[in-house]
């Protein structure tokens, strides 16, 4: 039987302290902004989920290349854990971002060159997951999602540039100014503890969730080969 | 002279009598047409995917004519996306029809079993996509003109659908090689292209409403080079790539 690691027990127990602590942090640690009021505080979160969501996209690019020259189906599956813990953390900035906007710029959902992005990169991974469910043959599956994720990984960029055509609203708090943007403010230094500590904890979540996805992957791979003895 | 050309174990490509280099480049160029012109037969015997296409592209146009309600006003800020949203919708439809063939009838083993290089079927069958789609928006073009009373006919709204119809077909073609290999076939090429395809045609739409504008060219420049570097980004990839998708 394939127990799980206490390595991974562990971490699992720190990522709930971690995020228990960057919550309570939040709240009641960091001041109040002045002009926003509470709903700032959404911000340490919001940051948090993308940065992670965020790395997790340009390491998924870079896990295509990797498996599409290895060929090794174990890659394939780091692949996938990576992107679907991604995918779930940059659902959960965007609906944090709604949560901010609707007080600050007076809607949930802006066509914004940001918020147009995040969407695109979202639909993006949508479609690699339904993709994958097309094909049944495991190391076409494989090629098709890595080089799938690969050209998704190349064109967020590129889709970030071209909308960058129209005019932003979305502020920019860390490094550089957005003249036009609308809710932007700048950091105390309780702020930036908050900020740091969300980053860091939000890193650690993830990466103990990306391990648990993959070591549900290779169960679920086991499962799959144990079926085929049963039918052989 | 002559000892040179017996110590050395692989003469000079040049032949003699055609006078042209038979090099690795010049064989894999006539695989690329070879493709290109196969396709090319095949659509002019049956006119199956250009009318389908044609047809399509009409029918969407008049839709967006009712859904938009495209007066003169209106016609000045959204011709540009209407043109770029018709030639998306139909440039799937060819895209899909364009592979499926190949898919259905076996011809893409027997493609697949040429002494080529892999690459080369994906250049061929990028560039006969490229030519479909050239002919629909070539007719696309004047038949919105006449319709709306527009001038479409400006050297730069060319260059720019010439630019964004590569970008299109590029990622296009591969994806569709990918799609026709799925269970959900036809249903998945929309759903993977328009995410990735997204850059490309903003920035079509972009630059193109520029011209119709008769904007600055600094203002236009920046969607135009855009639009040159997805095409070089996604041709390369593509070449690159394109051996793992029709691996067996």
């Amino acid at each position: 039987m394939n127990t799980k690691p206490i390595t991974l027990k562990i971490l699992d127990v720190i990522s709930i302290i971690l995020l228990l602590t960057s919550a309570y942090i939040a709240i009641f640690v960091a001041p109040t902004e002045k002009v926003m009021g509470d709903v700032q505080r959404v911000f340490y979160f919001h940051i948090g989920t993308a940065w992670v969501a965020l790395v997790g996209f340009v390491f998924t690019a870079g896990l295509s290349v990797i498996y599409l020259v290895t060929k090794d189906l174990k890659w394939d599956r780091i692949q996938v854990a990576a992107i679907e813990v991604s995918l779930v953390f940059f659902l959960i900035t965007i609906i944090l971002g709604s949560i901010w906007a609707r007080p600050a710029w007076n809607t949930w959902w802006t066509w914004d060159p940001r918020l147009t992005t995040a969407a695109i990169t979202e639909l993006i991974y949508i479609a690699y997951f339904m993709l994958r469910q097309g094909i049944d043959d495991p190391d076409r599956r494989a090629r098709f999602g890595a080089v799938y994720a690969l050209i998704g990984g190349l064109s967020a960029p590129i889709t970030f540039f071209a909308i960058r055509l129209f005019r932003t609203i979305h502020p920019v708090v860390i490094a550089g100014s957005n003249s036009e943007a609308e809710g932007a403010f700048s950091m105390t230094p309780d702020m930036l503890t908050a900020f740091f500590f969300a980053l860091f904890a939000f890193t650690v979540i993830f990466i103990d969730l990306f391990w648990n996805r993959i070591r549900l992957e290779n169960l679920q791979d086991e499962v799959e080969q144990l079926k085929m003895k049963v039918t052989m | 002279m002559r000892k040179i050309s017996e110590s050395h174990p692989h003469p000079s490509p040049y032949h003699p009598r055609r006078g042209l280099p038979q090099g690795e480049g010049t064989r894999y160029l006539q695989a690329i047409s070879a493709i290109v012109w196969k396709d090319l037969r095949a659509e002019f015997r049956s006119y199956e995917l250009i009318s389908s296409m044609l047809v399509f592209s009409l029918l969407v146009i008049l839709i967006f004519n009712f859904a938009l309600e495209l007066d003169i006003k209106t016609r000045q800020s959204v011709t540009a996306g209407v043109l770029w949203a018709t030639f998306a919708f139909a440039g799937t439809l060819g895209l899909n029809r364009s592979m499926a063939i190949e898919k259905d009838r076996g011809c893409l083993d027997g493609l697949l079993l040429a002494p080529v290089d892999r690459s080369a079927i994906y250049f061929g069958k990028f560039v006969s996509n490229l030519v479909f789609m050239l002919i629909v928006e070539a007719i696309v073009l004047p038949v919105y003109s006449v319709l709306y009373n527009t001038n479409l006919f400006q050297p730069g709204l060319l260059i720019v659908i010439l630019l964004g119809s590569i970008g299109y077909t590029a990622v296009g073609t591969l994806l569709a090689a990918m799609s026709v290999q799925t269970r959900t076939r036809d249903v998945l090429l929309p759903i993977l292209l328009f995410p990735v395809a997204f850059a490309v045609l903003l920035a079509a739409v972009k630059a193109s409403g520029g011209f119709l504008d008769g904007s600055d060219f600094a203002e236009i420049a920046f969607p135009i080079n855009l639009l040159i570097a997805y095409d070089i980004i996604f041709i390369s990839v593509s070449f690159m790539v394109f051996d793992n998708i029709v691996e067996e």
